[in-house]
């Protein structure tokens, strides 16, 4: 009887691994099978706004209505093809952009001594705390045509007339790569800082400038802080939605922006949940790479 | 050590600060400017903060987002730790790639994606059972809970992977059940990392907006929904001075709790140093006699 209850009754340990698992099933990963599902049905007036996938036709016949169209769709209109490619294109660049602004920094960070880096750590960490949003609007200011740089930039008298700025694909490179930065900065900080001094005096005693020590020892070390800021600014920089509506041209056409009309302004919740879906799946590769660094980056912390 | 460069090192956080730093130097500075064209200085000037105190939407919506961000901040404050714990002291087990990944995503996924998918689940569940009656306050709660216990989770695994886990097995040799070592020994040591999780699940949940969009309902609209909806239409002073206290409150809330942590540090390293000196003395004491 004893025995029986032990085998049944689930243990401490799993009860503990449960609670967060089934949240994160149920709020998470079911979500996306309802997506997949949405986006395989046609759309109707009605709330909500999509027919049914599977019905009963009669009393026991059940009826599956599987709709392509939705793919079809976003392969047959161009628009979305560029969207896409858009989004992956201002995703990419700004995520290198990020990373040439963001290495110099973390290296000093890392270089620092030991109270100033803990100060420069608070300073990088703070924006985190403070509302993206506003810090995105921020940038209205500065980058419109009598804003801050304009004004600047004509009374130091290099310009005559102001530049158009915001509404351009400058002003949404800018935004990303300031609203993303710290992503970047603090994967390489966590990862330089670790690095083992001594290979840069050996490899100076062994006559190596330092630029060669940095190309040789310092760059390669520091891949897995690279991949690991590449990844947390890349992946959600692809279906940005806040920073191009708010600082991009009108008609700039990205990904995320086009899942939000579908979504908000045409109500077809197929056809964004289709968008979604083609999201997703180009995603889920740098996902599941991202994972991987993290948790080679945790084990190496553990063995340490 | 590599200090033949200050000049770069100098240079680069310089430039690095500056970058981050001016825009939100900028709004608190035209949020004090009387002339309602934001960038053009015409005095100084409070009244848009006395405009924003009777701007009755800002306020419901600054105080509906408060509540949500305190009920989700807690409750992921609980989840994430679990979940950290789980995934840092339980060693392999089956799923633990899968739960590994399900806390990774939320930090990374688009955010369009994570909304449009959790608005397609309540309307999914409350066609079959009836749950959550309508969107509002419980499914933004849910939402934010779901998004930001991904963070607490980064953050309580790491501290929990750093800490030495001596004191855990010591209590356990002497015959402390596990969810009394828990209670008694691990949480204590972590706290500090808990409350900075609390931090970032707060501001993040203040903040998020268009996860928010899709699973608001109608009439529920939280603090950067209506931000945004007014600064699509351009800039406005009262969002500079809205800004400007947002700023404030959460630049006092991280130093203290950045001053605090210092201290617990200074007073944790104060009592090792103690109780390395007695058993020094101790040591002594055993080999005169």
């Amino acid at each position: 009887m004893m025995r029986w209850l032990q085998r049944w009754v689930p243990s401490g340990r799993t009860l503990v691994t449960s609670v967060p698992y089934l949240w994160l099933l149920l709020f998470f990963l079911i979500p996306f099978v309802i997506v997949l599902k949405i986006s395989f049905s046609s759309s109707q007036i009605a709330m909500p706004p999509y027919v049914p996938l599977f019905h009963w036709a009669s009393e026991k016949v059940l009826q599956v209505q599987l709709n392509l169209g939705n793919f079809l769709f976003l392969v047959e209109d161009s628009l979305y093809i560029k969207a896409y490619l858009n989004s992956i294109k201002v995703a990419a660049v700004s995520t290198l952009l990020c990373l040439l602004i963001g290495y110099p920094i973390a290296y000093s960070m890392a270089r620092s001594s030991t109270s100033t880096r803990n100060i420069l750590l608070l300073l990088v960490t703070l924006p985190f705390f403070t509302s993206f949003l506003l810090r995105v609007y921020a940038w209205i200011g500065i980058l419109k045509n009598n804003g801050l740089l304009n004004n600047l930039l004509m009374s130091l008298g290099i310009i005559q007339e102001p530049i158009q700025m915001l509404q351009t694909d400058f002003a949404v490179y800018v935004g990303i790569v300031y609203s993303y930065l710290p992503f970047m900065i603090l994967p390489l900080y966590a990862n330089l800082e670790k690095m083992d001094l001594t290979l840069l005096e050996a490899a100076a005693d062994l006559g190596c400038k330092p630029w060669q020590a940095f190309l040789r020892i310092t760059l390669p070390l520091s891949l897995h802080g690279i991949l690991a800021g590449c990844l947390l600014v890349f992946i959600p920089a692809v279906g940005e939605f806040v920073i191009p509506s708010l600082l991009g041209d009108p008609g700039m056409l990205m990904i995320g922006k086009v899942l939000w009309t579908e979504f908000f302004n045409n109500r077809d919740w197929p056809v964004a949940s289709a968008v979604a879906i083609a999201l997703l799946l180009f995603l889920v590769i740098p996902i599941m790479f991202l994972d991987r660094a993290q948790n080679a980056e945790q084990a190496e912390g553990a063995r340490k | 050590m590599n200090q033949e460069r200050p000049w770069f090192r100098i240079v680069s956080l310089f430039l690095g600060f500056a970058f981050l730093y001016i825009p939100v130097a900028s709004l608190i500075f035209y949020s004090f400017n009387a002339s309602k064209l934001v960038t053009v200085w015409g005095g100084f000037s409070t009244k848009w903060y006395g405009e924003l105190l009777h701007n009755q939407q800002i306020l419901g919506a600054a105080w509906l987002s408060l509540q949500v961000a305190t009920a989700s901040a807690t409750l992921a404050v609980v989840l994430g730790t679990v979940a950290g714990l789980v995934l840092a002291r339980f060693g392999p087990f089956k799923g633990r790639t899968l739960l590994s990944g399900l806390t990774t995503a939320p930090l990374v996924m688009p955010e369009v994606i994570t909304g449009l998918s959790l608005l397609l689940l309540f309307v999914t569940m409350e066609q079959l059972i009836g749950w959550p009656a309508g969107r509002g306050m419980t499914t933004i709660i849910i939402a934010h809970v779901t998004l930001t216990m991904a963070y607490v989770t980064v953050i309580v695994q790491s501290r929990l992977a750093q800490m030495d886990d001596s004191l855990e097995e010591a209590a356990m040799d002497l015959g402390a059940r596990p969810f009394k070592v828990f209670f008694l020994i691990t949480l204590p040591i972590i706290a500090p990392a808990l409350m900075s999780g609390w931090l970032l699940a707060f501001t993040l949940s203040l903040d998020d907006l268009v996860i928010t969009s899709f699973v608001a309902g109608p009439g529920s609209s939280t603090l950067p929904m209506v931000i945004f909806s007014k600064v699509r239409l351009g800039v406005s002073p009262d969002i500079n001075a809205l800004a400007t206290i947002l700023v404030t409150i959460v630049t006092i809330g991280v130093i203290v709790a950045g001053v605090m942590m210092t201290r617990q540090q200074k007073a944790k390293e104060r009592d090792a140093q103690m109780a390395l000196a007695a058993n020094q003395q101790m040591i002594e004491s055993l080999k005169k006699a």
